[in-house]
């Protein structure tokens, strides 16, 4: 075992054995058969963002890239996931079927620029509103209400039940995201490990090297579903983040229209079929009550 | 600008992440460097076999493959390095092979008749290479080595990604927290790095000048 571990460890010299989802599969095949129905027939005032778009029969979407469950691009280089499903309600509502979406990978630190400079018409992104963000750009949604929660490895042999047994322990989070500077404000004396992607976090805490991981629960639930045997989650959020939908600033009818389409989708249980389909697949549970829409 | 300003504790504390981590991992490039150069030139054949080896493989790595290799790869065989201790591995046994390779050239310069004259006088070999031809080779090498040096201050940067809070991993956190202030915080990083590579090269050309050889 040893000696094979060694062996492995010299010829995979650098290649990393990320922690990754073998959910990826059967949820690209549930995908396909739920695919919300194209709207053929759409008309929209001129000049208005919808217009545009609906005018254009494509639109570019920011969604993640690595995170299970939300934004994932799976083996044959698809993305996939709760937002991914989110983008592509709206889309078809604009007349946009889901092959003519372009999906652009969205880190968290590029999502306002993105906006900004027209990369993207949308941001779908596990993108927390929050009143900094909001002075760049506009939010419609919330589309879904995650909450900051801990992941330890299997069995929890640190006995962590929540942010306040995190002193003295060191923890792990994605450098510039909301759930790390949460910590760097309310629990100081945690002790910070940063990486930039997720997936990082995960490999550490196999290795023993961190004691924690920190973010919002769906994003953990999604690394506990790709190792259910070397993590597990602490199960008690202890934030708010509700996910909207980024846009480009004072773009008011688009937004508008966006939020119509959720709340739609909220009743005719497009929005609980999608959530089924993916995140849902993943945490085994069913769709929770839809968050109201906020119209700041 | 204010943004900025509040926040220049973290800029300290991050500019002496990454000059630690320059300072470190040079010392240790240097040194490795010019241990795998000799190696590169000795007469014994699995010597050179080995730092031809090791400079192939580090020299045709990504650093981001080492740092991956050094932070998650070296646990699985149960080797767990502190993350800071583990960066200044990674960027040092990297930078070592450009260092070999730019000092090896150097010792290519050193006339041949140099070697011969002191194996004539009955130098050994070690003597011959570090009193004879190693310090002629240095002065003809400060400018590619300073270059690699430089190159190698900014590489630190790859650290960001993997636990280390220097320079350029604030660009994600503080441009996240206030989106507003992107250009202040952008110029703080540049003249972070500035500080640190601006009076190395202005060093390196000093030195050069000093040592330089007349012929």
């Amino acid at each position: 075992m040893r000696l094979t571990r060694y062996a492995a460890a010299a010829a995979a010299f650098g290649v990393v054995l990320a922690g990754c989802s073998s959910e990826a599969g059967q949820q690209a095949e549930e995908q396909a058969d739920n695919t919300v129905a194209v709207e053929t027939d759409v008309e929209f005032e001129a000049g208005t963002t919808m217009a545009e778009l609906a005018e254009a029969g494509t639109m570019t979407v920011g969604v993640k890239f690595d995170q299970p469950g939300f934004g994932l691009l799976n083996p044959s280089g698809e993305p996939e996931g709760f937002d991914v499903q989110i983008a592509t309600i709206i889309a078809a509502n604009l007349g946009i079927a889901p092959e003519d979406i372009e999906f652009v990978e969205s880190v968290s630190a590029n999502r306002e620029p993105f906006i900004q400079n027209g990369t993207v018409d949308i941001v779908v992104a596990t993108y927390t509103i929050n009143d900094a963000r909001k002075q760049l750009v506009d939010f419609a949604g919330p589309y879904y209400e995650a909450g900051q929660d801990i992941m330890v490895a299997a069995g929890n042999p640190e006995g962590i039940a929540g942010p306040d047994d995190l002193a003295g322990k060191n923890v792990c989070s994605v450098e510039g995201s909301t759930p790390a500077q949460n910590i760097r404000d309310n629990y100081p004396e945690a002790t910070l490990t940063l990486f930039d992607v997720y997936s990082k976090c995960a490999d550490a805490l196999t290795n023993g090297q961190v004691d924690a991981v920190t973010t919002d629960n769906v994003i953990l639930t999604g690394l506990v579903a790709g190792n259910p045997e070397g993590f597990e989650l602490v199960g008690n959020p202890f934030t708010e983040e509700p996910y909207g939908i980024g846009l480009s600033l004072g773009d008011t009818e688009f937004r508008n229209f966006i939020n119509d389409t959720l709340e739609a989708s909220f009743e005719d249980g497009s929005w609980a079929e999608a959530w089924d389909a993916t995140a849902g697949a993943i945490t085994g549970e069913d769709a929770p009550e839809p968050p109201s829409i906020d119209r700041y | 600008m204010q943004f900025f300003l509040d926040n220049i504790d973290l800029f300290r504390d991050a500019f002496l992440n990454t000059l630690g981590l320059t300072l470190f991992a040079g010392v240790l490039a240097l040194v490795l460097g010019t241990v795998l150069a000799g190696m590169r030139v000795s007469p014994i054949a699995p010597l050179r076999g080995l730092a031809t080896v090791y400079v192939e493989i580090f020299r045709n790595t990504p650093l981001t493959v080492v740092f991956f290799f050094v932070i998650f790869g070296l646990p699985q065989i149960d080797t767990v390095v502190p993350f800071f201790t583990g960066a200044v591995i990674a960027v040092g046994t990297y930078t070592a092979a450009f260092v070999a390779e730019a000092i090896r050239s150097g010792i290519n310069s050193v006339a041949p008749g140099q070697a011969e004259a002191a194996r004539a006088l009955g130098l050994t070999f070690s003597q011959t290479l570090t009193t004879v031809v190693l310090p002629q080779a240095f002065r003809t090498v400060v400018p590619p080595l300073g270059s690699v040096l430089i190159a190698m201050a900014k590489n630190t940067s790859i650290a960001a990604g993997f636990s280390i809070s220097e320079v350029s991993s604030l660009l994600a956190r503080l441009s996240n927290a206030d989106p507003n202030d992107l250009l202040f915080i952008l110029l703080g990083v540049v003249l972070a790095y500035m500080i640190i590579t601006v009076p190395a090269a202005i060093a390196l050309n000093r030195i050069e000048h000093r040592v330089a050889i007349l012929r």
